[in-house]
């Protein structure tokens, strides 16, 4: 096994490198940088280049490459342009904001897409199925932001119970379990609707997966034995539908970390996908950079851990 | 042969054929049978007559329109309402799905050329082809897309390119970065029917490789790029409509169901004259939740082993 996860991680390595040449190359066909894009009108010409000199923006772009990937081989991401801030350190000030509403979104989708799953298997071809399977569908093909701006119309500006948008109410300075209280006011629609997105495709995986094992001939056993139907379906059938989902959980480490780019700009949630749109705009290279290589690694680490979590739950998958 | 076992023949001959249907028929009716994807093909095709036909019989003009009329609410002369330049909704909602229909379709056609004839590519040579071209897929597999796809939409801001021209560079971004999945796949059934009579038939022919790519094997991986193709119309569609909502995708005055929803960005407009941004989020919805259910019931249909 540990020989197994070496070798996963030494591959990962040309991927990486592909990834970052991929990802500095769009970046350097842009014509304007971080001082174009700021539209200071106090900025002379001199001060400009001088600007550029200072954060090495005027050497030609190979040269530019490399200084970067020596740096971040170091560990050393810079500093973000706009928040005047080490990379790592802008990540984590709002990388925890983002942890927190997918993290809730993501225990919650799975809830509902077991128990969705698990009823509309055992009841196949029934009216509940069919209702399930169509919400499943709808789920699937949400436009996040669209679903976001009509949530908050109706749940915050018609009905006023929760608030438009932000993580706090401003001046309100609580600490905790009134903090707690506030933020998971705030958290309320970000995470109803990240949930939505995510329990349509969820659901459809513990159906099949469920489909499959109903069938099997340890549920008849069980039935046979006498259990109570209850049992044969959350125990003996469930725990055994749930093995193949597990490498799902590796899929999600990205979401976990990456964050809602639109959402968060939607709810003006303070989190990791708001500063990187924001770094985007603002042409704020060193974070963007960072961060689109960080994105791109927990991706591979998710993969690798989903190989890894597979063997680890079902002993008859060897990993070679 | 005698002349008694010759009705016997045909009759054995006729029932040959019934049970032996095309594939393609078969597809039909298995496609035909699954009421929720017929649903969503009728659901699809009036979206599209609407858009593509809709425009022409609209008594409005989107260059000639009136500032007197702006910001009212559906009425029976508009029946959508107008925006603050007094342009008809509705008018604007069937030009605007012309676009987002296009994108998806165009940005699938990419991903279609471009996964098919690398996937089959890849299965066909192996060895160094295949490792050049794998490792490739797995590095854009691995880019995160929503951000890749903002990144570059802004560079095309950056390079000023013209808002007319614009929709041609999204549909090409938006089909390039989704070719990985369609490789993939294509690449799998070409390992597997590379192996298959009939392509020794066509070695002992004597064929090209050319020939042997596009006119025996990418033909029997038809009903896998069709599947995938539809289900990709969806998400292209999507990812056009959240960059054009961003403000950079599909950008003003070319008008997409994206743009029309940032309409929302401003408060007023969101909060009183919610006719400007609610049907076409409505219009996207109802679109990308119709093609997924033709998806599903084509992969039903046509590859009834990879249904997850």
């Amino acid at each position: 096994m540990r020989q197994y996860i070496i070798r996963r991680l030494l591959q990962m390595i040309p991927t990486l490198i592909g990834i970052s040449i991929v990802v500095f190359a769009i970046t350097a066909l842009v014509p304007g940088d971080y001082i174009t894009a700021r539209n200071n009108p106090n900025m002379t010409v001199e001060k400009a280049e001088e600007l550029r000199r200072l954060y090495g923006l005027d050497k030609p772009d190979i040269q530019r490459y490399f200084i970067w990937a020596g740096n971040m081989l170091q560990g050393k991401f810079g500093d973000s342009l706009q928040h005047k801030k080490p990379v790592l350190e802008v990540i984590n000030t709002y990388v925890w904001n983002s942890f927190i509403i997918a993290f809730c979104s993501l225990v919650l989708s799975w809830f509902f897409a077991i128990i969705a799953g698990v009823f509309s298997a055992k009841f196949q071809y029934s009216l509940l199925d069919k209702l399930i399977t169509l919400f499943v569908f709808v789920c699937m093909s949400l436009p996040s932001f669209f679903i976001g701006l009509l949530v908050i119309k109706i749940f915050a500006l018609t009905l006023n119970w929760f608030p438009v948008g932000g993580m706090t109410t401003g001046g309100l300075n609580a600490t905790g379990w009134a903090y707690v209280k506030d933020v998971a006011y705030h958290g309320f629609l970000p995470i109803l609707v990240l949930t939505m997105l995510s329990t349509g495709s969820l659901t459809r995986y513990f159906r099949t997966s469920m489909l499959e094992v109903i069938r099997q001939d340890y549920i008849r056993t069980a039935r046979a034995k006498g259990l109570k139907e209850r049992t044969v379906i959350f125990k003996h059938a469930l725990r055994n539908a749930m093995i193949p989902a597990i490498t799902l959980l590796g899929f999600e480490l990205p979401a976990l970390f990456g964050g809602a780019i639109i959402l968060e700009h939607i709810f003006i949630w303070p989190g990791i996908g708001q500063v990187y749109l924001g770094s985007i705009s603002m042409r704020d290279y060193p974070f963007m950079l960072g961060f689109t290589i960080i994105l791109a690694a927990l991706t591979l680490l998710g993969n690798m851990l989903s190989d890894v979590l597979y063997g680890v739950a079902d002993p008859r998958i060897r990993l070679k | 042969m005698s002349t008694e076992s010759l009705p016997v023949k045909t009759k054995a001959a006729a029932n040959l054929a019934k049970s032996a249907d095309s594939p393609w028929r078969l597809a039909f009716r298995q496609f035909s049978r699954n009421r929720l994807a017929v649903a969503g093909f009728i659901i699809l095709l009036v979206m599209a007559v609407i858009c593509f036909i809709g425009p022409l019989f609209s008594p409005y003009n989107l260059y000639d329109y009136s500032i007197k009329d702006k910001n009212l609410a559906p009425n029976a002369h508009y029946w959508l309402g107008t925006d603050k330049l007094g342009r008809d909704v509705l008018l604007r909602l069937m030009l605007a799905g012309r676009i987002s229909l296009l994108v998806g379709i165009v940005a699938t056609l990419v991903t279609v050329l471009i996964g098919s004839i690398l996937g089959a590519l890849s299965g066909f040579y192996r060895k160094f082809v295949d490792t050049v071209i794998m490792r490739t897929a797995d590095i854009f597999m691995s880019l995160p897309t929503l951000p890749i796809l903002i990144i570059l939409g802004t560079v095309l801001s950056d390079l000023k390119v013209h808002p007319s021209y614009r929709i041609y560079f999204l549909m090409l971004i938006i089909g390039l970065l989704n070719w990985t999945t369609l490789a993939r796949l294509v690449r799998g059934q070409v390992l597997m029917l590379r192996e298959q009579e009939f392509m020794q038939a066509t070695e002992a022919l004597g064929l090209r490789d050319r020939r042997k790519i596009f006119r025996h094997l990418l033909p029997n991986t038809v009903p896998i790029i069709i599947v995938t193709a539809t289900l990709s119309v969806a998400s292209a569609i999507l990812y056009e409509s959240a960059m054009s909502y961003l403000g950079i995708g599909v950008v003003p005055p070319t008008p997409s169901w994206g743009n029309m929803i940032a309409d929302a960005n401003s408060l007023i407009d969101f909060r009183k004259r919610p006719w400007l941004w609610i049907p076409p989020g409505m219009c996207i919805l109802i679109t990308t939740v119709a093609i997924n259910l033709i998806g599903d019931g084509l992969r039903d249909a046509l590859d009834p082993k990879s249904k997850k």
